[in-house]
């Protein structure tokens, strides 16, 4: 599962590609849980624009990148959420928790 | 009623056949012309099944997991996901978003997700013996462009 890392100063921005399910999950949250804690960030992008297809298994990703960035005292956004991977978010209420941005 | 289309595709439990089951099932719908939102639903749907089964039915082995997919007069889909694992013990409490035995890997909203994505959700489950969950899901006709 291909994920493209940049930090800006506080900021890490990690982009995601491909199709986010079980089969990919595992690999995705070692791979940020590895990044976050090589950047230390103040504020973590997750960029979903390249992601074609999410299930429930992106939901504990997102939530386990979340929860790490709380420990952190950081915060996450989610960037570009593309409409299939919003409608799975939402159906577990992350929308609550993380801002959804452009 | 009787079906007008029919398929069965059986699988080894194996994750990398999440990805199979959910677009073989999607090429299928495609006959009713559904739109990319009705699309996403059943893919996301069956993808939450199969997991489940390759999850939670088969923790410790391979097993097989079988699809049958069904089309009727009414531009229904019936999608039946199978498999002969340990079963659920408790299909009522399994069925609750945010329960999960899978601990921190997993959301527990995979039967919430089905049953908000899909028209109907049924699972029958026998533990020692498998679980079988059956999701129908109407798309709407289009109006010829």
């Amino acid at each position: 599962m291909p994920v493209d890392c940049l930090e800006m100063g506080q900021t890490l921005t990690a982009r995601i590609a491909g199709e986010v399910d079980h089969h990919a999950a595992r690999d995705l949250m070692a791979r940020l849980g590895r990044e976050i804690d090589a950047a230390l960030p103040q504020k973590l992008e997750l960029d979903l624009g390249s992601v074609s297809f999410m299930d429930s298994s992106g939901i504990a990703v997102v939530l386990r990148s979340w929860k790490r960035m709380e420990q952190l005292g950081g915060s996450v956004s989610l960037r570009k959420v593309p409409p299939q991977c919003a409608k799975v978010l939402r159906a577990a209420g992350v929308d609550k928790l993380i801002p959804f941005v452009d | 009623m009787k079906p007008t289309n029919e398929a069965k595709l059986t699988f080894l439990s194996r994750s990398a056949n999440e990805g199979f089951a959910r677009t073989a099932a999607a090429c299928f719908a495609a006959q009713l012309d559904p739109t990319l939102d009705e699309v996403n639903d059943i893919k996301t749907a069956v993808s939450e099944a199969v997991t489940n089964c390759i999850v939670h039915a088969y923790p410790e082995r391979l097993g097989m997991v079988s699809m049958r997919l069904r089309l009727f007069e009414d531009n229904t889909l019936e999608i039946v996901i199978k498999d002969s694992g340990v079963g659920i013990p408790d299909v009522e409490r399994a069925r609750k978003p945010l329960y999960t035995t899978g601990g921190d890997d997993r959301s527990g909203m995979g039967f919430t997700i089905m049953e908000s994505f899909m028209d109907t959700l049924k699972v029958r489950s026998v533990p020692g013996k498998g679980t079988t969950v059956t999701m129908r899901r109407q798309v709407s006709r289009r109006l010829n462009a």
